[in-house]
């Protein structure tokens, strides 16, 4: 496959170290870009993908309930309780029920919807940017800076994502790291970021030691371009399908993993409103009153189905192999 | 081989110090009086600061600290709890409970993912094929927390047919806790017996076996089925050491006193010895598991050589 893409850089890259050899003189031509692409042949096959459209309605409801939660909570505020309607069942006024305290439970599970996309994002930036970059050392430069590398990812790998976010979330407060010591959304999602970058990094590592030795990499080498040219033009456009995928099914991995330390205890702490916050109050009265564990716990469950179904439709559109 | 495991030995030592060191660091760096934080409200006589700032290291640098905590742990002292109770007494009071925990749940993922990913796999695009495709990716979606719950209250309350906390029936209220820390692995292993089964299905030595007129139940069983299960096995071994460690929620909803409880009790009450000695456990079973595997896939499959 010929990446109309690389020739351009490579002509880019000759002009930049004032060669011009002819090696990379396209055979093919350059500007008639539009041929069935990595990107366009994914694109249709995810079209054709119902559990995608599924995934991707899922998404589409949670993101708009995060931007706009007054809209799906019908107007009503989280934070108007009246003691009188503790625990009410779900009626056709108020579709949720009401909580221990009386609020509407409709609003407050709506509401919670914010801090979750706001961890999930933020946590998988971090992850992102930790793992390209010490994936992408580690694969380039090989040899000590690999090995040293790849044992620091197998240490943090030996430690379960809960269990060390949940440390570092308890003594986080106590200490005067910025960020970590606030007990909001950011700590939470600093947390599970240092805890959760060893597979981006080892998805990285793997495509670049796959690249680095093929021909237009030579040739780009051989024509003068740095190393940071390389990487960036030449070696990592190849890991954004492996990458893509990971992030979208990662998402919904840590928006779980948030609520579960909120539940435990270390992650968001009221007043803030969050699913996790909302699943152990209702446990108390899971007898009594079972709506208060079962909705916010059914929303969280879709809200990351959505992010596996669009991450498991995006590698099989993206796996070449799967093709037939 | 030999040369290979000795070689994969020495390169866990600085994995399983890395992350000991780590988790240490983070439980031991606060910043805060230990001393006072132990004494509560009652006032602290200077003599026994001494005292225990002496016999816990607490003015040194932390890693001397820590290399302090590594000799006493190489002559078998993982130190004490506040309480004065050594570390040790805890894990062999708890580990149980989670060995227990473990080996249910290791047995559901087993048993009902490799039969789900077989009939799966033989025939696919059937029905069964959709329906597992499908409900495995509902059950990765649930998140073990909702799954608790949920389990307690249809299986547990409103059908009644499993105790829904702690350990008082046995075995039998391992099966509701079990089932649910395996379901996540379950669905991972029921989706890689089925692809492998797949791919297996198309070998040339399955054709081979069909052409020579074999019946279809040996060459499923004895052809395709036997390579096909060389990942399965040994995602299941690598799962063993992660389920050891994965425990926290399962054992907190169910209110089952092992290791996990016992080290997210330890980390609210900042019970930094429990802390550091539960976590180094999970860890060493972690990195164990993963040895054992590395080594089993080579026995399983010759096709693989280290040397």
């Amino acid at each position: 496959m010929t990446d109309p893409h690389q020739q351009l850089d490579l002509r880019k890259d000759e002009v930049e170290a004032g060669t011009t050899t002819g090696l990379a003189s396209p055979s093919v031509d350059v500007t008639d870009s539009r041929q069935n692409s990595l990107w366009s042949d994914a694109w249709r096959s995810l079209k054709r993908n119902p559990l995608f459209w599924l995934g991707a309605s899922f998404g589409l409801v949670f993101a708009l309930m995060a931007i706009i939660p007054q809209v799906f909570a019908r107007g009503v505020d989280p934070r108007a309780c009246d003691l009188a309607n503790s625990k009410a069942t779900p009626s056709s006024e108020h579709w949720f029920g009401y909580d221990v305290q009386g609020c509407d439970y409709l609003a407050n599970v709506v509401y919670g919807a914010r801090n979750s996309l706001i961890i999930g994002i933020f946590a998988v930036l971090v992850v992102l940017v930790l793992g390209v970059i010490m994936g992408a050392i580690a694969g380039f430069y090989g040899g000590a800076t690999d090995s040293i590398l790849s044992r620091i990812a197998d240490i943090f790998y030996a430690l379960p994502l809960i269990l060390g976010a949940l440390v570092l979330l308890r003594v986080g407060p106590s200490t005067d790291i910025p960020i970590l010591n606030t007990r909001g959304p950011g700590a939470v999602a600093l947390a599970l970021a240092l805890f959760g970058w060893m597979t981006a990094m080892r998805l990285v590592r793997s495509q670049v030691i796959a690249v680095k030795s093929s021909d237009y990499v030579a040739a780009a080498r051989a024509m003068g371009a740095s190393d940071m040219r390389i990487l960036v033009r030449h070696i990592l456009p190849n890991a954004v399908a492996p990458v893509l995928v990971y992030t979208t099914i990662t998402i919904g991995v840590l928006i779980a993993a948030e609520a579960t330390l909120t539940y435990l205890g270390v992650g968001l702490q009221r007043p803030a409103i969050s699913w996790g916050l909302q699943i152990e109050a209702g446990q108390d009265s899971i007898r009594s009153a079972p709506h208060l564990v079962l909705f916010p716990s059914l929303i969280l469950t879709m809200t990351v189905m959505a992010f596996v179904m669009m991450g498991d439709a995006l590698r099989d559109a993206l796996d070449p192999r799967q093709r037939s | 081989m030999g040369r290979y495991v000795a070689r994969r030995l020495l390169l866990t030592i600085p994995v399983l110090l890395g992350a000991s060191f780590l988790i240490f660091a983070m439980v031991y760096a606060l910043p805060g009086d230990p001393i006072r934080a132990l004494a509560g409200d009652r006032p602290v006589s200077p003599a026994v600061v001494k005292v225990l700032t002496e016999r816990f290291h607490l003015s040194d640098p932390l890693w001397v600290q820590y290399w302090e905590y590594l000799k006493a742990l190489l002559s078998g002292d993982l130190g004490t709890d506040f309480r004065g109770r050594p570390v040790l007494d805890t894990i062999e009071r708890t580990l149980p409970v989670t060995v227990k925990l473990t080996i249910v749940a290791v047995v559901f993922e087993a048993i009902i993912g490799i039969v789900a990913g077989v009939l799966a796999g033989i025939r696919r695009n059937s029905f069964f094929d959709n329906l597992v495709l499908v409900s495995t990716t509902v059950i990765v979606s649930i998140p073990i927390l909702v799954l608790a719950f949920l389990a307690q209250l249809v299986l547990g309350l409103k059908l009644g047919w499993f105790p829904i906390a702690g350990t008082r029936d046995g075995l039998y209220s391992y099966v509701l806790p079990g089932l649910v820390l395996a379901s996540g692995s379950l669905a991972y292993v029921a989706r890689l017996t089925r692809t492998s089964i797949a791919e297996n299905m198309r070998a040339d030595y399955v054709r081979t076996a069909r052409a020579k007129g074999l019946p279809n139940r040996t060459v499923i069983v004895r052809h395709t089925l036997r390579n096909s299960l060389i990942p399965v096995v040994t995602f299941i071994g690598a799962d063993i050491g992660a389920l050891l460690g994965g425990a926290i929620v399962t054992e907190t909803v169910f209110n089952l006193p092992g290791i996990g409880r016992e080290v997210f009790d330890a980390v609210r009450a900042q019970e930094g010895a429990v802390v550091v000695g539960i976590v180094t456990l999970m860890v060493f079973f972690f990195i164990f598991f993963n040895l054992v595997v590395d080594v089993l896939y080579a026995v399983l499959d010759p096709r693989i050589r280290y040397d």
